[in-house]
């Protein structure tokens, strides 16, 4: 009988019922008494000086507030980056400046140049239409390889080149890395583009400043994932607020996958201008501004090489990597292609000797940072397409040459510096092969070829580190913040609890899953228990959602504050009994002693702590409510088996997804019903990536792909219904819930596979293709096939 | 968008009259003209809704044609043009449920986008466009990407199409706009067969030819073995190449012979 109530059980998500009737309060939602709003003119040229910005005529038209450009931010603090990779050199990374508004240059389409405020929207954009601009246009940088090359136009001209830096990783390990590869008995080698996307979260990016004159305090209201994280770095880094003057405010947030991480220009910019004018000001991006400013994500150029033995052991792998970090450097940008990626590529398997190699490029695109999954799909992409690629050239079945180089033995110590607590490999393949019914596959091609279509089978496996992160570990990598989080248990006299808690929920369901962990803990029901979050002025600290995260990081501080609770109201419970605490035992939401009859309920024992008339104030103060900061001893690794099959027109170049099969092991599971929607919503976006989504670049620095007129979202009749199963679970040793995080595991396992299965479908028919890059769309696929 | 005014006359002859003021522009369904304004890429002073003139609405079935009202929504085509199938079924194809109960036959003609799915219906069925002051053979109509015969301030009343023996339309989607990459209207009629292609061509929607000549002599899939569409002049962008377009010409044609009916 599954069950129907905490940990394990599955009810209907709460937060759903407000999602679904209209009734959420997103940041666009709220509007503010004598509210401006603001438009910003932003830059239809990749690379150009500014030699004339001229608004003075602008200035005087109908409703304009104030006009800002760049020199209204000189001696503003620049928009930061999070994380100093060090080179392979032992130098730090270059660090352009990001000012909030253009100065001098521009750097790529959408760059913003001028923010006009005005009493309406309408009139912000007219004035902006009598700005008097001149640009004087320069070369764009848009390919990674030729912007490394001399001579290059320079993104930023103070760095002398368009390196931020070169990674290598393990440096020790290089030369043996490259002896192993010489002395191989088989190098299987792949060159690949890891697409560039734009994440397209439903609801576009909103900011709303609001200063106060009366107590001089900033507020932000802003579509983020973590607010605590947004009002560290523009309160200390550009805007110079202390945080006890400035209140970051993250409401319903419609969706984030990674790129509502991040500090963005227009947040600083509300921020500063509504004290600049006394006036709250507002931004509400359109979808076009969101595809020229949302950072993207993936855009990766790589080379891998694997090195097997005689007898099909993985030897080493050798990984060379360019990684578009566009104009400026994001939030977390530097760290995806190195620390959550580099760390990755043993993979699944025991491979002796791993080396990386990555040159991070600035180009004159829309910045680059972490898109749901951040390095691990790339790392993932990598290598399992590598190692199909090495079954198919050896003749061998691609999940035997997996099996035989799977991780057996835990925790194992991987030659990329992290160590896998636990898992099991075998496990999650066997149960894969179950689920998606391989042995039917045979069959399933006979029908598909009857009808004139070719079928492929694609399988991969992935793992992940995910419960971001140990901070002392991620301090030595190069991390500008500690990566904890904390949650305070505030119960209150009749036993209802509100918890605050650091991680923000953007439709992952916190505010169900959450509540049945403390009502297990405590033997209550879960109506009782409300989540709070999203708020720097409610919650007394965290460091957001992303990197899968929030249960196993944000959940074990809250578990830590409710073992808090349960110590200090067992010790009401004992002094209402007369009893021992040690005697004490909590059942069902009733402390009882220990051998005999007598109890309290909690909601005594809640009551007692707030009204304290019989109670121990000698030795412990009134009321229940406790905080905990968790900082996790390891990454978490999540880990499964994908299976995809895909039909493909040879008449069209046209696949889809007949079948899709996940065998995920997330260690302990809250609520089945929520992690297998973000393995729906996961493998959905992944899917996007293998067969629709493309941000491609014209050579001028144009975004083509620039609208859904061109960048194809994947839809409902796109994907398949998936067999999902989390049965496989190797508890997490390190935190308090066993859990392991599963949001980024769909979108981190299913490409390879949908590629994977492309090429089976192409090779079945006789085309000799034996890698192409994604999006696997109609066009290209038919080109793949008569290129 | 711009600040505009708007009409609303209820007949032809108000919208005629409307339309011949300086700076108007006719209103159907308005699913490329919003978004065209929205993006502040067009500034009509005045904008002349269609859509609520009576006469020009409805499908109505005589003497072998099917004559659609030029602020025919799509939705209504789907539903009401039993008469031609193959004409309802691209009706109901077209875009997705919010699109075809806005978007008017007589709007997506006037406009002639080059991957617009009413055009190629058009251009196969030999239709008459007819206007408040004339009627236009749909072979005279078509002139180029977002361009047709149509002069300033004219408006399309309703639409003639003679109901062909045997029709379908295949349509290849451009996967993300859904739009036409290729869609080829094949009809069949006593005096030879028609065939038109709307998304594959640089010059907008086009008569192959080459597969009229082939499919009149018999009319099956195989007719068209070894017959073929010339690369050159197609498009290429982001979704495919010429060669792809012009290969999918031939599959999607031969696709909607065999479904003709």
């Amino acid at each position: 009988m599954p069950k129907d109530h905490g940990i394990g059980a599955s009810p209907k998500r709460r937060e759903d019922v407000r999602f679904l009737t209209g009734a959420g309060n997103y940041t666009d939602d709220i509007n503010v008494y004598g509210q401006a709003y603001v438009h910003f003119l932003r830059s239809d040229v990749a690379h150009g000086k500014i030699t004339k910005i001229d608004t003075s005529a602008a200035a005087d038209m109908p409703g304009v507030v104030r006009i800002f450009t760049g020199a209204d931010f000189e001696g503003v603090g620049s928009i930061p980056c999070g994380w100093q990779v060090t080179d392979l050199h032992g130098e730090p990374m270059k660090e352009p400046a990001h000012p909030v508004l253009a100065q001098g240059k521009v750097r790529h389409v959408g760059d913003p140049i001028a923010a006009i405020v005005a009493d309406s929207l309408e009139e912000a954009r007219n004035a902006a239409e009598a700005i008097e601009l001149d640009i004087e246009e320069l070369p764009a940088v848009v390919d990674m390889k030729a912007a490394l090359a001399d001579g290059s136009a320079l993104v930023h001209d103070d760095l002398g080149d368009n390196l931020c830096y070169e990674w290598g990783f393990v440096e020790d390990n290089r030369a043996a890395v490259d002896e192993a590869i010489k002395n191989a008995a088989h190098v299987t080698t792949l060159e690949l583009r890891n697409n560039r996307l734009v994440a397209n979260p439903m609801e576009p990016r909103v900011a709303l400043g609001e200063y106060s004159r009366a107590n001089d305090h900033s507020t932000l209201h802003t579509t983020s994932q973590n607010p605590h994280v947004i009002r560290l770095l523009m309160g200390a880094f550009v805007l110079g607020i202390p945080e006890h003057k400035l209140t970051v405010i993250a409401p319903d947030v419609g969706g984030g996958f990674g790129t509502k991480i991040f500090h963005y220009a227009e947040e600083a910019f509300v921020t500063f201008a509504s004290k600049a004018c006394n006036r709250p000001v507002k931004w509400t991006a359109s979808r076009s501004e969101a595809f020229m400013s949302d950072a993207h994500g993936r855009d990766h150029v790589t080379k891998i090489e694997l090195a097997l033995d005689a007898d099909n052991n993985f030897t080493a792998l050798r990984c060379d990597t360019y990684a578009n970090m566009g104009a400026y450097l994001s939030t977390f940008a530097s760290s995806v292609p190195t620390w959550l990626h580099g760390t990755l590529l043993a993979g699944n398997y025991k491979t002796p000797l791993v080396y990386t190699n990555v040159k991070a490029v600035f180009t004159n695109t829309v910045p680059v940072d972490a898109y749901r999954g951040a390095g691990r799909p790339e790392a993932t992409f990598q290598i399992e397409r590598v190692v199909d690629k090495a079954a198919r050239e050896l003749g061998v079945d691609p999940i035997a040459l997996r099996r035989q180089n799977f991780i057996s033995e835990f925790p194992y110590a991987t030659p990329v510096a992290v160590e896998y607590d636990t898992g099991d490999y075998v496990a999650t393949m066997d149960k894969l092969e179950e689920i998606a019914d391989l042995s039917g596959f045979a069959a399933r091609r006979a029908e598909s070829e009857k009808n004139g279509k070719l079928r492929g089978l694609g399988v991969n496996c992935y793992i992940e580190a995910c419960g971001i992160a140990p901070s002392n570990l991620v301090g030595q990598l190069g991390a500008r913040a500690g990566l904890y989080d904390a949650a305070t248990v505030r119960v209150n006299a009749t036993g209802s609890i509100s918890v605050m808690v650091g991680a923000h929920s953007h439709g992952q369901g916190h505010e169900t899953a959450f509540p049945q962990v403390v009502a297990e803990m405590l033997g209550i029901d879960e109506s009782m228990v409300e989540i709070v979050h999203g708020d720097t002025s409610k919650v007394p600290f965290g460091m957001g959602t992303y990197g899968s995260r929030s249960l196993a990081v944000c959940g074990s501080a809250m578990v830590r504050a409710t073992e808090k609770i349960i110590n200090k109201a067992k010790k009401i419970a004992a002094h209402l009994m007369e009893a021992s605490d040690a005697d004490i035992e909590l059942k069902d939401g009733q402390f009882s002693v220990a051998g005999t009859d007598k109890s309290v309920a909690w909601g005594d024992v809640t009551l007692a702590a707030y009204v304290p008339h019989n109670y121990p104030l000698e030795d412990i103060e009134p009321g229940l409510e406790e905080t905990a900061f968790y900082d996790p001893a390891n990454f978490t690794y999540p880990s499964g088996a994908y299976a995809c099959e895909v039909e493909l027109d040879p008449d069209t170049g046209k696949v889809t997804i007949e079948r899709f099969s996940a065998a995920d092991d997330f260690g302990n599971v809250v609520n089945p019903m929520i992690v297998e929607g973000q393995v729906h919503g996961g493998i959905g976006q992944g899917v996007g990536q293998a067969l629709l989504e493309n941000a491609a670049y014209d050579e001028n620095g144009q975004l083509l792909s620039a609208s859904y007129m061109d960048y194809a979202m994947p839809r409902a009749d796109d994907l398949p219904f998936y067999t999902v199963d989390h049965s496989c679970q190797t508890p997490c040793t390190h935190n308090p819930l066993g859990v392991k995080g599963c949001g980024e595991a769909g979108a981190i396992g299913s490409p390879p596979s949908v590629i994977n299965a492309v090429i089976d479908a192409m090779q079945s028919g006789g085309f000799k293709v034996d890698h192409m890059d994604m999006p696997a769309s109609p066009g290209r696929v038919w080109a793949a096939m008569h290129g | 968008m711009y600040s505009f005014e708007i009409g609303r006359p209820s007949t032809v002859a108000d919208a005629v009259a409307a339309l011949g003021k300086d700076e108007a522009q006719a209103l159907g369904g308005g699913q490329t003209l919003i978004p065209t304004l929205k993006q502040r890429l067009a500034s009509p002073e005045t904008l002349v809704s269609l859509t609520g003139i009576a006469e020009m609405k409805g499908v109505c079935a005589e003497d072998g044609a099917l004559s659609i009202g030029g602020g025919t929504n799509h939705a209504t085509v789907a539903a009401e043009a039993s008469a031609y199938p193959a004409l309802a079924a691209l009706a109901g194809g077209i875009g997705d449920p919010a699109v075809r109960n806005r978007g008017t036959i007589g709007g997506s003609l006037a406009n002639n986008d080059p991957a617009a799915c009413y055009p190629s219906a058009a251009l196969a069925s030999g239709a008459t466009i007819v206007t408040n002051t004339r009627e236009i053979a749909a072979d005279d109509f078509f002139d180029g990407l977002f361009t047709t015969a149509l002069e300033e301030g004219e408006i399309i009343t309703s639409v003639r199409f003679p109901v062909p023996e045997a029709a379908a339309y295949m349509k290849f989607e451009q996967p993300a706009s859904r739009f036409a990459m290729v869609g080829v209207f094949v009809a069949k009629y006593a005096d030879g067969v028609r065939v038109a292609v709307t998304g594959g061509s640089e010059d907008g929607v086009f008569r192959w030819s080459a597969a009229e000549d082939a499919l009149s002599a018999n009319f099956s899939a195989e007719a068209l073995d070894g017959v073929s569409v010339d690369a050159d002049g197609m498009i290429t962008d982001l979704h495919g190449s010429a060669a792809y377009r012009a290969h999918l010409i031939g599959v999607m044609t031969k696709r909607a012979v065999a479904a003709a009916q």
